[in-house]
């Protein structure tokens, strides 16, 4: 839980020389109105992995190019440190970026790409430099090809090479694996961590694809809309989402309407009763996001347990009755069921194929359906259910 | 036509076949618009000296002919390379700025500039080159404003001068330059250039280190578009200059219709093509864009 605590007051181990990148109530609206980003204020920690993470269109990749200086805010300051960058040139600011096509020089071989930056700030002998950025990357042998030369996954780590070469005290990450396989995002993934833990540079990644935000992050911002949802480590933001579009953006989310009843105990074990459609459940007061008295109750798929109706269930807390198995898909490690609930609702529930059950639950089996009371939490009933669903 | 290995020897003959059928038309079409002329062409260079209109002409392979033609014409050699080559160069100062202009900075009135380049084709050649004839005229509204505002000494004049001439090649070669210019500069990626910034690059260094290299293409083909028919050209002397500014072009149409010396003008001709032959050669060479060639 390091990150939390860092997140809070951001510069414990960094007090001497403080590199934070901040942004306060940055803002940009187009000249034809559209708001693309709404009064930002983040932290991102020196020698940090952040991701900012959202749909496309939530601004995210705004906020980068802003602070890349590609793109002027209409209102709010950008910061590195003490030093106000907000209305530097790009070539001026100490920050390079990974852009989403690599935008690599086709007229330059591998090594022109690299040393490109160098070359400008008017280093003469770039010949051990790009030697140690071509290992780091792995491409040693490449160094006199051109890029078109090279695959899709050499050209991301030209890109990459061309950006960190000039040690930039942060690195801009913009959907740096768009372009890639599945198979070879995967790959760059692990190798852009190792990278970034190898030289200690704060990256900030720009990207829509949430496993890749939590694989490889500290420290992830929900944006939607051009606002910030919610911030937190991955951990962090998947057990206790705070918003509807969170809770459905990062996996997947049951919602289910209920009813604020009263409240017990205090301080850490404070625990508010909800009624769900006849059921009182009990939700930790730390992941109750809703000051009204509806809400929506939350609950990730993985954590629902069903059990069909009269064998044992192996969970404290409630039992929920009079639910069936409408859908079974079975995906090799876990199967995916779809329950229907006494008053209607579908609910989702991922079991992990341990061959304990011996078997699947067959479609059309009425079961009994429970989960840790720990793990649900209450969500504003203001909020769109369906708010960040991908097939919205 | 290359033809893979195969073992199929049937299947080959019939490729080639095929491979011939499909050459024909463009072969024909060389053989009748470019063999056929240029036979003709170097045929009539080495032309006996003595022949005339009225007594025939015969092919003497008088290679003298070439002698005579570079030594009596020298002057109208040099002055036609260095005419083209001073309005090739307008051409690419003028042409890139607006290549550049229409391909990076002219937003929705990109297709309206190009549509402008391209107008004044739609107008002969000749007229416009008689129109600038009057703008430039000793009496037009050109020399009498900058003579009014002592730009220009009284009892000097444009038209008739190296500068009219000059002028007018610029002018009606100009589109040859831009639109290949403006076809590469289309071409490149508008994020390389926020790249090279984002590398420390100032927008001077941005521009000769990237936009340059990359228009080096359209660079290459405007110069050849535009230096070739600029350094044969007559209409431009003829019309804007006086008989000091004549250029190769203007003696060849002389000799082939006036004097009637076939052998002369044939000679000139092919002395032209070879130097430009030679030059664009080197330059293309140089320029390692051989690929054009």
């Amino acid at each position: 839980m390091s990150q939390e605590a860092s997140l809070t007051t951001p510069s414990q181990d960094a007090v001497e020389v403080n590199r934070d990148l901040h942004l306060s109530g940055l803002s940009k609206r187009y000249p034809n109105g559209f708001q693309a980003v709404k009064s930002l204020d983040l932290v991102v920690p020196s020698g940090s992995f952040f991701a900012l993470l959202g749909p496309s269109g939530c601004g995210k990749t705004t906020t980068l190019r802003m602070v890349a200086g590609l793109e002027v805010p209409t209102e709010g300051s950008i910061t590195i440190g003490d030093v106000d960058i907000t209305h530097e040139k790009p070539y001026r600011r100490p920050v390079n970026t990974v852009f989403q096509n690599y935008a690599l020089f086709p007229h330059l071989t591998i090594t022109e790409n690299v040393e490109f930056g160098l070359k400008r700030k008017g280093v003469k002998d770039t010949t051990a430099q790009v030697k140690e950025m071509l290992e780091l990357t792995e491409l040693q042998g490449q160094a006199a090809k051109k890029p078109a030369q090279l695959s899709g996954g050499q050209q991301q780590r030209v890109a990459l090479a061309r950006a960190l070469i000039n040690r930039p005290e942060l690195l801009l990450l913009d959907e740096p694996l768009g372009a890639l396989d599945l198979k070879l995002r995967r790959t760059m993934q692990i190798e852009l961590k190792r990278i970034q833990s190898e030289v200690g540079i704060t990256f900030v990644h720009v990207t829509h694809d949430q496993e890749e935000a939590m694989t490889m992050a500290d420290t992830v911002a929900v944006m939607n809309q051009g606002s910030i949802e919610q911030m937190g480590s991955p951990y962090q933001l998947y057990t206790n989402p705070m918003t509807t579009f969170v809770a459905n953006f990062l996996g997947r989310s049951n919602l289910i309407k209920g009813k604020v009843v009263g409240r017990e105990g205090s301080g850490a074990d404070e625990i508010v009763k909800v009624d769900m459609y006849g059921t009182t459940v009990s939700i930790k007061a730390s992941r109750v996001h809703t000051t009204s008295k509806d809400g929506w109750i939350g609950i990730r798929p993985e954590k629902v347990i069903i059990q069909p109706q009269g064998t044992p269930i192996d969970a404290p807390g409630n039992h929920l009755s009079g639910a069936v198995v409408v859908g079974a898909s079975y995906i090799g490690v876990s199967t995916e069921y779809t329950l229907e609930m006494p008053w209607g609702q579908e609910l989702v529930c991922f079991e992990q194929n341990t061959g304990r059950r011996g078997g699947l639950v067959k479609v059309g089996t009425k079961v009994d359906v429970s989960w840790r009371p720990e793990f649900a939490f209450l969500l504003d009933s203001a909020q769109d259910a369906d708010a960040g669903r991908e097939d919205d | 036509m290359q033809v893979e290995r195969t073992t199929d020897v049937a299947a080959l003959t019939r490729r080639q076949r095929a491979g011939l059928w499909l050459i024909a038309p463009a072969a024909a079409w060389l053989l009748i618009f470019f063999v056929i002329p240029f036979y003709s062409l170097l045929a009539t260079s080495l032309f006996d000296q003595n022949g005339s209109v009225l007594t025939g002409y015969k092919v003497t392979w008088q290679f003298a002919n070439f002698g005579h033609a570079i030594s009596g014409y020298w002057p109208e050699i040099v002055r036609s390379f260095a005419y083209a080559g001073i309005a090739t160069v307008l051409c690419l100062i003028l042409g890139y700025t607006l290549a550049y202009a229409i391909a990076f900075k002219a937003g929705r009135w990109k297709t309206l500039l190009l549509v402008m380049v391209i107008a004044p084709f739609f107008t002969s050649f000749l007229i416009r080159t008689l129109a600038w004839k009057l703008i430039l005229g000793d009496d037009g509204w050109l020399v009498n404003t900058l003579k009014a505002i002592h730009l220009m000494p009284e009892g000097s004049r444009i038209l008739a001068t190296p500068v009219a001439v000059i002028a007018g090649l610029t002018y009606n070669f100009l589109p040859f330059m831009i639109l290949p210019l403006y076809t590469s500069l289309e071409k490149m990626d508008p994020k390389l250039l926020e790249a090279a910034s984002d590398l420390y690059a100032k927008p001077a260094q941005a521009f000769f280190k990237v936009t340059w290299p990359l228009s080096i293409p359209g660079v290459v083909g405007g110069i050849l578009l535009t230096f070739i028919p600029a350094t044969g050209d007559y209409i431009n002397a003829s019309l804007l200059g006086s008989p000091n500014e004549r250029m190769v072009g203007n003696v060849i149409q002389s000799l082939f219709t006036t004097t009637g010396d076939y052998a002369q003008a044939g000679a000139l001709s092919v002395v032209l093509l070879v130097i430009i032959v030679v030059l664009v050669m080197l330059y293309v060479r140089r320029s390692g864009s051989e690929d054009l060639l």
